[in-house]
């Protein structure tokens, strides 16, 4: 088998993954300058409500798709309340208090985040419910499923959407207006209140949909998925350049393939000293490495004076 | 009639009150000029007609309306525009999509798109920098973005923040040349300038602003010719 192949198409799904989730992080900082540290927990709620409805549909006898379907859509707007809903209550409050103080409020957000999933869907791992027929495809020695092209295909449409709302439309105006000098969108009548909870509302959705791939993807869940997923998906965003979209969004698919390639080569590297399983050293080496060498990120203009 | 009406207007910052309850007006159709030295509350005075502060005091009324009661980001839809200090053009926007931002709060689509022509014919200039980011715009360049945002917005009062600061004399006469052209269009303006000797051979009336309280008012071109104020503010 062609590790080099096969680790670029793992890289290329992990990464589709990973740029969903920055792109959580980077509109929230771009619009508020806040790192939502909770938004990983958003998207861990986001897999556990979609499980939750597909195990409550599975016996129904309608068709796996539509059940995986309403799963994802259930799931999408529980994470866009729950996006809104943290932005209301726990930051809004803080608008004008020092930076540090909404920092740490996320981080205690996502502590509550995780405890609340603890209670409701206990501490084992769960078993997410596999309702795609599993296919296999081969190419040039490598394989891939059905379901990775699924998520990179889905991933790819819901990117290409999002880019056109924030190019092309009043509200994507509004946005990019308010990231760039919130006093004078504020003049031209942009309701700053609106366009703060709309960019956690979209962060959120686009989370609950990258927790619903994830799930499919390892078809397993857990209440503290989403410290290291979302750690990693902050990662992508420093790396693309936090704040800036397409970055995000490079920077996503970047770290899924650094990953990826890391994780197949590093038994080779170490002369099999060092496993596979000790992936995740390398997207923080990847962020020690941007943060020394270029703490701007690859399209970012600004080198951040923001906690 | 008068359009603006402030009474006892407040602005604190901290303890410290830049400006300590003023009262002034501005009438329908007129250009009225507030100047002062650096630090004497004009700018502060303008931030909190438009609600980037909040006022700590005092009335404001508006086409008989009490402006304190819109939400900050309506006053663009009653018809106020502030060209802020700094000039604020968007950055990483053209300067097509920072003119559509000044109509950002109307839905004529036909009359927006009448103003932008307009607007690039008061500015020949912005229309051959259309697709071009703002923030590599000259200065002088992105004063006339400003401006022209903010007329964009169809406003019926104008606000504007130093209109001259940081620009090269022959800049600063065109963006003064527009000026006059808006308000003789019968655009109703409320300018802050410290470069009173201009700010008060374009406007009709003057305030002038001394540690955050209004010390002396007159017509223009009285002032221009007052002794004092010649010797205060226009370096004589």
């Amino acid at each position: 088998m062609d590790t080099l192949l096969q680790q670029l198409i793992n890289g290329l799904t992990l990464g589709a993954v990973y740029a969903l989730v920055a792109l959580g992080y980077t509109m929230v900082y771009g619009i508020i300058g806040l790192i939502n540290f909770a938004h990983g927990e958003v998207v861990m709620i986001g897999t556990m409500v979609a499980f939750t409805v597909i195990v409550s549909l599975a016996g129904s006898g309608m068709p796996p798709l539509l059940i995986l379907g309403i799963g994802l859509l259930v799931a999408v707007v529980a994470c866009m309340v729950l996006g809104w809903g943290l932005e209301r209550v726990a930051y809004r409050p803080l608008r004008h208090a020092p930076r540090l103080t909404p920092l740490i409020t996320a981080i205690g957000m996502s502590i509550v985040l995780q405890n609340v999933a603890m209670i409701i869907w206990g501490r084992n791992y769960i078993t997410f419910p596999p309702m795609i027929d599993k296919q296999i495809y081969e190419f040039g020695g490598a394989s891939f499923t059905n379901v990775q092209v699924a998520i990179v295909v889905l991933a790819a449409l819901v990117m290409i959407g999002l880019t056109y709302l924030v190019q092309r439309t009043r509200m994507g105006m509004a946005m990019r207006a308010t990231a760039q000098n919130q006093h004078v969108a504020l003049l031209m009548g942009v309701d700053i209140n609106r366009v703060i909870a709309m960019a956690f509302i979209i962060g959120s959705a686009l989370g609950a949909l990258a927790g619903c791939m994830v799930g499919s993807y390892y078809e397993i869940a857990h209440y503290q998925m989403g410290f290291m997923l979302g750690l990693k998906a902050f990662t992508a965003a420093v790396l693309g350049g936090i704040g800036n979209m397409a970055g995000a969004m490079a920077g996503g698919l970047l770290l899924g393939i650094i990953e990826a390639l890391g994780a197949g080569y590093i038994g080779d590297l170490t002369g099999n000293f060092l496993g596979s399983h000790y992936q995740d050293i390398f997207a923080f080496m990847v962020l020690i490495i941007v943060l020394m060498f270029r703490p701007s990120g690859l399209f970012g203009e600004r080198t951040g004076d923001r906690a | 009639m008068n359009m603006l009406e402030v009474n006892g207007l407040r602005v604190s910052y901290g303890g410290i009150q830049a400006v300590r309850g003023i009262n002034f007006h501005v009438s329908e159709g007129e250009m009225v000029a507030l100047i002062g030295a650096n630090g004497a509350g004009k700018s502060s005075t303008l931030r909190a007609l438009a609600r980037l502060l909040e006022p700590a005091g005092g009335n404001v009324r508006y086409r008989g309306k009490d402006l304190l009661q819109v939400p900050p980001h309506g006053l663009v839809t009653e018809g106020i525009a502030l060209v802020p200090e700094g000039r604020g053009v968007f950055p990483r926007m053209t300067t097509l999509e920072n003119l559509y931002m000044g109509a950002y709060a109307r839905s004529d689509r036909a009359a927006v798109a009448r103003d932008l022509e307009h607007v690039l014919g008061l500015f020949p200039r912005l229309k051959e920098r259309a697709q071009q980011v703002a923030g590599t715009l000259s200065g002088g360049e992105q004063q006339m973005l400003a401006i022209g945002r903010a007329l964009m917005s169809k406003p019926r009062l104008l606000l504007l923040d130093e209109p001259s600061m940081g620009l090269a004399p022959i800049m600063v006469q065109k963006i003064f040349e527009v000026i006059r052209a808006v308000a003789s269009e019968g655009m109703t303006i409320l300018l802050v300038e410290q470069n009173a000797k201009l700010a008060l051979e374009v406007s009709q009336r003057g305030y002038v602003m001394e540690s955050g309280e209004i010390t002396v008012t007159d017509e223009s071109s009285r002032l221009l010719a007052d002794p004092k104020v010649r010797a205060a503010y226009l370096g004589e």
